[in-house]
């Protein structure tokens, strides 16, 4: 009866990603190697469904971000439709979106970071959890479950679903915002701007300590991409930008290489290279090449690449924010204050959105057939720009599809921070626990978007291997 | 039906779960279960449209017969003790549900009809709550060259409503079913893309009946597809006419 189904690079899957990390003859790190060990094929296996299955189809990518694919893969089918949605659709989506980058910032930021920042580096890996958190600052843990509860109440009480919800779809959304509704989202707003207030607050109090951290945490120059607002009559006006808007590159000095792009053209800037030690592929800067043309996406680029935020609160905490060093922010720790901000930036454009005049108009959906051949839907996910291209037949069947990840544009710059956390921490032939950690928790800055981080509280299934000159294997660790 | 045909039936006396009921000759095990509130569970069957069989849900046993019978084609018969609801009949059931889905590609979660499917109300009510057969894993493409509608054999279990719609209702007989086995296919006309059919009048009809995903609008997302039950009204018009 059963088939039997050999998959030849099954020794390469020992928990969901795996780290090597490559001594030379003195004993010293020379390289390291993060591999996604993960292969999901989503692209492949969506060939031949109608178009307007995508949104859902896609968010089974992942159950983490599943909204951030519902709003680039129903971006990409509005523009197969050729389609203008409504207005009050993409506040909206708008919306969910923000909700889904504060309840997923809340979860990197208290559950699996805050053991680290409260507890230290160095402490009981048997209490450095959320429990540990618990135990020694209960009402942190308590603003974290209670922030992420707030994002993902909206996003239930819009799509009804709080995992995946089929609410976005190919041309707006399925249902208007009632009245009661948007009532009851307007009054959970002051406590959740008391939280991160106060987050805000301990962690400006605090982060000064992790300096050596901050120091080597994937500090080095890279480029910072994401999406800002459009901006072509006032050049420093780029605000951020979570849904639409243009795509900006900016150095590591934080000049502006590439301005306004239009998403849809990612592929005149962005190539994608293979590493035959990974299943993640590796995006570059096409005019810098592989693998010069390393940049990084997700909340630090976009605080780095903007002008400022555009919401007052966000806006002062920004200024200071951006002060901590000249040009842009290089060192991948702080991430986790990008994080608050954004957070703070979530809550108030949410805000901002609920008290627009059409917020509860019924016209929220786009009818038409497939107009076009081919569309792209670029959104940004928590983690980073988020690409989603697609094409169909004649009758709205997928033909082809590409997606571009968060995780995927940060490939080459993780690759590259868990080197130089490596170089910094390791020592000798043994894997020492805080060395580890640091390792992890260079991983964690970037919040890879790899199912793993759900899957356990504080520690990731991840392996990770020492070898020596010969590549003999000097130690390893393997967490499930 | 024909009023001076109805005067020569004559009743029939039987016994369901232990309880003496009475029905017309004409009546099948299923009419009789129903007009007397016994469940038994149904895909295929549809009011208004004539049973087939197809699905065999409705499995029924029935003292003196040594093989399980399908209710919505058995007639009744004098003295007959039907039992609905034996160990051996959830058995099978549930079997029944897992093996249609282990048939075919029922991916609920990202269907146009999750959470208003047949099949997954019946797999639901009847607790199937794992497979326990190998997935077959077909694969089949979707036709979307109909201006309205699409068909995505991936959903189908074969129970041939839009065929009896189809052709019973409608008149056109569009659908039909080729092949044997698992490897039957509901095909439109000669076997040809819905798009280029000439029989089929897009009414529609083939589409509310059809009790999963498989036959559907187009533009519909995820869990969008709804149907109408309007085969009971026009049935009903066209007695009246008669
Ligand atoms: S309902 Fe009787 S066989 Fe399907």
């Amino acid at each position: 009866m059963g088939k039997q189904i050999v998959i030849d690079p099954v020794t390469r899957i020992e928990g969901h990603s795996k780290i090597t990390i490559f001594l030379d003859d003195k004993g010293e790190v020379q390289d390291a190697q993060f591999h996604v060990t993960q292969f999901r094929g989503f692209e492949k296996f969506a060939e031949g469904r109608p178009f307007t299955e995508m949104p859902a189809l896609t968010a089974r990518t992942c159950g983490i971000c599943p909204v951030s694919h519902l709003m680039a893969g129903a971006k990409a089918c509005d523009a197969l439709m050729a389609v203008q949605i409504p207005r009050t659709a993409t506040h909206l989506r708008r919306i969910m979106n923000l909700a889904q980058i504060v309840q997923s910032h809340a979860l990197s930021f208290f559950h699996l970071s805050s053991p680290d920042l409260l507890l230290g580096m160095d402490s009981d890996p048997a209490k450095r959890n959320i429990f540990g958190v618990l135990e020694q600052q209960p009402q942190m843990a308590r603003d974290g479950v209670a922030l992420r509860k707030f994002g993902q109440q909206i996003i239930e009480m819009l799509g009804g679903k709080r995992i995946h919800p089929a609410w976005v779809v190919a041309g707006g959304v399925a249902e208007p915002l009632t009245a009661e509704k948007r009532e009851k989202i307007v009054a959970m707003i002051p406590d959740a701007m008391a939280i991160i207030q106060r987050t805000l607050d301990w962690y400006k109090d605090t982060f000064e300590q992790f300096r050596t951290e901050i120091r080597t945490f994937g500090n080095f120059p890279s480029m910072f991409m994401g999406l800002v607002t459009p901006h072509e009559e006032d050049e420093h006006n780029a605000l951020l930008e979570h849904y639409d808007g243009v795509l900006r590159f900016v150095d590591a000095s934080g000049n502006i290489v590439l301005d306004n792009v239009d998403p849809t053209r990612y592929l005149d800037h962005i190539a994608e290279a293979v590493e035959p030690f990974s299943y993640l592929k590796s995006p570059y800067f096409k005019s810098l090449g592989y693998p010069n043309g390393i940049y990084r996406v997700g909340p630090l680029a976009r605080l780095n690449i903007i002008d400022r935020p555009g919401t007052p609160k966000a806006d002062q905490e920004w200024t200071e924010f951006r002060a901590l060093r000249r040009g842009v922010l290089l060192s991948s720790f702080h991430q986790h204050y990008a994080r608050l901000v954004e957070i703070l930036y979530g809550i108030e454009k949410i805000e901002q959105l609920l008290n627009e005049p059409d917020i509860l108009s019924k016209h929220v959906r786009a009818f038409a057939k497939p107009n076009k051949h081919e569309g792209v839907g670029v959104s940004e996910a928590p983690r980073g720009t988020l690409m989603h291209h697609y094409k169909i037949d004649d009758n709205g069947l997928i033909t082809w599809v590409n997606m571009i990840i968060a995780t995927g544009h940060n490939n080459l710059a993780m690759n590259r921070g868990v080197a130089q956390v490596a170089k910094h921490y390791v020592k000798g032939s043994k894997l020492k626990e805080g060395a580890l950690n640091r390792v992890e928790a260079l991983i964690r800055c970037f919040d890879p978007c790899l199912s793993c981080s759900t899957h356990a509280l504080g520690q990731m299934p991840m392996r990770i291997e020492l070898l020596g000159p010969g590549n003999e294997l000097l130690d390893h660790v393997q967490r499930a | 039906m024909n009023p001076s045909a109805q005067k020569t039936l004559s009743v029939k006396t039987l016994q369901i779960n232990g309880k003496d009921v009475s029905a017309r000759e004409d009546q099948t095990i299923l009419d009789v279960a129903r007009e007397n509130g016994v469940f038994i569970p149904t895909l295929c069957n549809l009011d208004g449209l004539t049973p087939v069989g197809a699905c065999r849900l409705c499995l029924v046993e029935v003292k003196g017969s040594r093989r399980l019978l399908p209710a919505c084609i058995t007639q009744v018969q004098d003295n007959m003790e039907v039992s609905t609801n034996t160990e051996t009949l959830v058995k099978y059931r549930k079997m029944i549900l897992e093996l249609l889905f282990a048939e075919r590609n029922h991916v609920c979660s990202v269907c146009v009809s999750n959470g208003h499917c047949e099949l997954q109300a019946m797999a639901q009510k009847l607790g199937v709550d794992h497979i326990r057969y190998p997935y077959l894993y077909p694969k089949l493409a979707v036709d979307a060259s109909h201006d309205r509608f699409a068909v995505d054999h991936n959903r189908c279990i074969l129970c041939q409503r839009c065929v009896r719609v189809c052709d019973e209702i409608e008149g056109a007989h569009t659908w039909d079913v080729q092949g044997r086995g698992t490897a039957s296919l509901v095909i439109t006309d000669l076997n040809q893309p819905w798009g280029t059919s000439e029989s089929c009048t897009s009414c529609g009809k083939c589409v509310q009946v059809c009790p999963t995903g498989t036959l559907f609008e187009k533009g519909r997302a995820s869990g969008e597809m709804t149907k109408r039950e309007f085969l009971p009204y026009l049935t009903l018009m066209r007695e009246e006419r008669v």
